[in-house]
């Protein structure tokens, strides 16, 4: 009997399908996270700097950055595609917004707030220096003795 | 209460930005190879031009355009899911620990421009279009 490797075209239907699931699935909680951030920000600091989309897209770096070293090839922990899926694409990128920070950014500059806006894109570096700090620990955690 | 009906709207546009910017970076980055993020800055990009149309229509004050709800739910959750940072952070690391340089600097370079460029110009276009 004939052992066939090839997955048939409906099991790649299927489980493209289950990909875009978990990637819709995490986006949506991540949105709803980065919500709430704002909504807190906003009854915290009022609107002037937009401090929540900083928030958000700097914990988020750290966190994709974190994940990805974790569950890499050299990571502790065997995370299936579905899972990173979920993770990076969905969660993080979810949670994370570039519109929102291009938007907030020109309001600043056509208001008349200049430095604002500079400062604005000034600390976007700050996301890199995350996401490194990010990987960066979760590979440590990695080289460390134990299973 | 207001915040879960917000939490509602956000969701239900976050589906959709999700499913986008899966799909569309994924395209593109199969069309043009992977060796540069392309796909995280066509949807960054296109998002920012979006952005930029959607606020110019609703600082006009008027219509469906400049209500709460329809903010959150093509703004906050659709534009807010459909682009990403971190996908942008990450690829910008994986370029600099791969020891291209020069193309993690280019990547930062080229998002940020373009992307501050396409606001401006989505929104001011959109003005025009108006008047």
């Amino acid at each position: 009997m004939t052992f066939s490797t090839k997955t048939s075209r409906r099991q790649q239907f299927w489980n493209s399908a289950a990909l875009y699931g978990f990637v819709a699935l995490g986006g949506t909680i991540g949105s709803c996270a980065r919500y709430l951030v704002a909504v807190f920000g906003q009854i915290l600091f009022g609107s002037g700097f937009p401090l929540g989309t900083l928030f958000v897209n700097i914990t988020g770096s750290f966190a994709i950055g974190f994940y990805a070293a974790l569950a890499g090839p050299d990571g502790r922990i065997f995370a299936s595609t579905r899972q990173r899926q979920f993770v990076m694409t969905g969660l993080c990128g979810g949670y994370t917004t570039f519109s929102a920070f291009s938007f907030e950014t020109f309001q600043l500059l056509r208001n008349g707030h200049e430095l604002a806006a500079l400062l604005n894109i000034g600390l976007a570096p700050s996301w890199l220096v995350a996401v490194w700090l990010g990987h960066t620990l979760a590979t440590r955690i990695n080289r460390l003795k134990g299973t | 209460m207001d915040i879960i009906r917000g939490l509602l709207w956000v969701a239900l546009g976050s589906i959709f930005g999700a499913l986008a910017r899966y799909w569309l970076s994924g395209a593109v980055a199969r069309r043009v190879g992977e060796t540069f993020p392309w796909g995280t800055i066509t949807v960054n990009v296109s998002g920012a031009f979006a952005i930029g149309v959607l606020g110019k229509l609703a600082s006009t004050g008027h219509g469906v355009f400049a209500t709460p709800d329809f903010w959150l739910l093509a703004v906050t959750g659709f534009l807010g899911c459909y682009t990403t940072v971190s996908s942008f952070s990450l690829q910008t690391l994986s370029l600099a620990r791969d020891g291209e340089t020069a193309r993690a600097a280019c990547n930062v370079l080229l998002s940020m421009v373009l992307c501050l460029s396409a606001v401006a110009i989505g929104f001011h276009l959109t003005s025009m279009f108006l008047s």
